[in-house]
């Protein structure tokens, strides 16, 4: 049981600076998930972590020792790859137990632990099988159960669920979850997929080139990005980003563009007013846009063209046009529109996001 | 299987509109696999029917005649080498010699491989090319070079060994050295196989196996045993029964330096066989010494071919 800390953290390849200056706290217990686009540095900062990868500059400290000299096998972790990494000659029940073979552990006590690993796995049946005569899901398993095996004071996993199935790669999401709250290890878990970030994370980091975006609870980064970055990063179908420009008209701040004019509501009236007469990117996410009623004030409401209707059952996706602007509306699956049909959309005034122009921070 | 495979279907699409009967027949005929899969491997099996089949054949009849080739004498060819102490002699020196070249081969080879491997890629390239020399060298011709080092008089070798203060020896004149002599530049000129199958072999090895294996704390000693060797394993025995082959048929580098001597002590089958097939105008007794090289063969292949056949399935 161990937290994990990396202070100033940086990674430079010959021409590739791919880890910068990241700083970060793991709390003891804590499941952090690292996600970001691909070739971000989540990797190449979780191998530091594991000692796979040389630290160019800054410190990681696991428990209470600073590690950054120590071979991988000395700093206590285990950790599991996206291809499994299983030895293909060895039986299920010896790639488990091979960690403890090296680490001389008595016969009986490898049998045990590999026994209770089996067990918590579901993975018996297959202790005497070869990897190759494994499926995906099994070999997963049994790459989940190496690790665990161990006992170590943090699990590393890159990306070990995306050379599985869709169907399976949710059930295997909800075992690890179920897992991490049975075993209780600390765990830094790398994905370059949201969804993953979002159900797995205690909290998630979220990188680009090489950056520490945010850090957050999920809900904080879908509520609360600190960027445009984050804002269109974490949500699936991803926010709309309309480039609009800040007026004054009536005493109200009103954000407005070709085909589009919102009132800006009074939360972030205060904020907004220092770019009276510019522009910023406006954010709405696709679920906060809805059908309007007659009921709805016309501060909040604007007229669309339906370009696309893509009905997913449970819900509806329309792609539409407002003026210019192409965006995305997550509509229940009651609404009956056709496309090229006129439709009056209304947002939830007090969900509204806005980025700066320039440094795309939120405003 | 059952199902018309998209290239076949593509034959048939594009028959012409009108299809006579014969050309109908024909199109029916392609459609089957296997028939074009003979037509396209027509050339090579020939080639090889040419090359090897025939000359095999050959020489099994050749074996059953008697020395003027002119009568038909059966195995006795055979039996008479059975008699013979230097056909037994032949027999030792083959074996010994084709074990120890192969294991040094082997050994060297997956040495030099691992060294190799551990460069940076540019060095790598640069070491890789160089080991490359022996193997790309005609045999004959440095076989030659090596006879100018074994030379007892005036060569480097003796002189080296007077330099350090031993005494000089007649390499390729007393049996055991002679014996050394021969084996020694089979096992150079061999070695880079074995090197270069190795070399790629390794990188075959996914590197995850290696992090994973250092994760759980092998050094690198148990890296080699655990991981290297059983990834390499069908690699290794593969390389094992193909120089086993070539090496029992060594022919130049015993032609060159010894000629078989002193006293037969050098000779293998291939240059025991020429000796008498063609020195001594002895065909079919010639033959029936290269032949005895079949069986041993095949016995080794099908060793060593079971055990990669068990290790996969
Ligand atoms: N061994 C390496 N040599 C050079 N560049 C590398 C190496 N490993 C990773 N990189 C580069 O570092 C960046 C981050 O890579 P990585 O951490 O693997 O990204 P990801 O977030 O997809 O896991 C990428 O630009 C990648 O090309
Ligand atoms: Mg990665």
């Amino acid at each position: 049981m161990a937290q994990v800390l990396m202070k100033d953290l940086n990674k430079k390849y010959d021409e590739v600076h791919a880890v910068k200056d990241v700083n970060l706290h793991v709390r003891d217990k804590e499941f952090i998930v690292l996600v970001g686009p691909s070739g971000c540095g989540k990797s190449t900062t979780l191998r530091m972590v594991a000692g796979l990868e040389e630290i160019t500059a800054g410190e990681i400290t696991i428990g209470d020792r600073v590690v950054n000299d120590l071979p991988p096998k000395d700093r206590d972790i285990a950790m599991v790859f996206q291809n499994y990494a299983l030895y293909p000659h060895m039986t299920v029940y010896d790639n488990m137990a091979f960690g403890l073979k090296m680490r001389k552990f008595p016969k009986a006590e490898i049998a045990k632990r590999v026994g209770d690993a089996a067990e918590i796995l579901g993975i018996q049946e297959l202790l005497r099988r070869k990897p190759r005569q494994l499926s995906g899901g099994q070999r997963q398993r049994v790459a989940v159960g190496r690790a665990i095996v161990r006992h170590p004071q943090v699990f590393l996993f890159d990306e070990p669920l995306s050379n599985l199935d869709a169907k399976l790669r949710v059930q295997m999401r909800v075992e690890l979850k179920r897992l991490h709250d049975r075993l209780e290890t600390t765990a830094i878990y790398v994905t370059h997929d949201q969804v993953e970030a979002m159900t797995l994370g205690d909290r998630v980091v979220v990188m680009k080139d090489g950056w520490i975006q945010q850090v957050g609870e999920p809900l904080e980064l879908y509520s609360k990005p600190a960027n445009r970055f984050v804002a269109g990063f974490i949500g699936s179908p991803a926010m709309n980003f309309m480039d609009v420009a800040v007026t004054d008209a009536g005493g109200a701040l009103w954000v407005e563009s070709n085909g589009l004019r919102v009132k800006v509501p009074p939360v972030h009236a205060g904020r907004l007013g220092a770019y009276r007469g510019q522009h910023v990117t406006l954010g709405i996410r696709p679920e906060d846009l809805r059908v309007a009623t007659g009921a709805d004030s016309g501060d909040y409401a604007f007229d669309t063209v339906v370009d696309v209707v893509e009905p997913l059952g449970s819900e509806i996706l329309l792609d539409l046009k407002a003026g210019d602007h192409a965006l995305v509306a997550r509509v229940e699956p009651t609404v009956r529109v056709k496309e090229h049909e006129q439709l009056r959309l209304a947002l939830q005034p007090e969900r509204l996001h806005f980025f700066d122009l320039k440094t795309e921070l939120s405003i | 299987m059952g199902r018309v495979s998209p290239d076949t279907a593509a034959v048939h699409a594009a028959a012409p509109a009108r299809v006579t009967p014969a050309r109908a027949r024909l199109l029916v005929r392609l459609r089957s696999r296997s028939a074009v899969g003979i037509v396209m491997t027509l050339p090579l099996i020939l080639l090889i029917v040419g090359l090897v089949a025939y000359p095999f054949f050959y020489a099994i009849y050749l074996s059953l005649l008697n020395k003027r080739e002119t009568a038909f004498v059966g195995l006795d060819n055979f039996r008479f080498l059975l008699t013979r102490d230097t056909f037994w002699l032949v027999v030792q020196t083959s074996f010994l010699f084709t074990s120890l070249a192969v294991l040094w081969k082997a050994i060297l080879g997956l040495t030099l491989a691992l060294v190799i491997h551990t460069l940076p890629p540019r060095g790598q390239r640069v070491w890789r090319g160089l080991s490359l020399i022996p193997w790309v060298m005609p045999l004959a011709l440095s076989s030659l070079g090596w006879w100018w080092i074994y030379e007892p008089t005036h060569s480097a070798l003796n002189w080296v060994l007077v330099l350090l203060g031993f005494s000089p020896k007649s390499w390729l004149a007393e049996p055991f050295w002679a014996r050394f002599s021969v084996t020694l530049v089979n096992i150079w000129y061999g070695t880079p196989f074995f090197m270069i199958t190795y070399l790629a072999g390794l990188k075959s090895i996914p590197q995850e196996l290696y992090e994973s294996s250092a994760i759980d704390g092998a050094n690198a000693a148990q890296r080699l045993r655990y991981v290297t060797l059983p990834m390499l394993k069908n690699i290794i025995a593969i390389t094992l029964l193909f120089s086993t082959i070539v090496t029992l048929a060594t022919f130049d580098i015993v032609r060159v330096l010894t000629r078989g001597g002193p006293r037969e002590w050098t000779h293998l089958f291939g240059t025991y066989a020429f000796e008498l097939g063609i020195a001594s105008g002895d065909v079919p007794l010639g033959a029936a010494v290269s032949l005895f090289m079949f069986p041993i063969l095949a016995v080794s292949a099908f060793f060593i071919l079971r055990g990669i056949r068990r290790s996969t399935s």
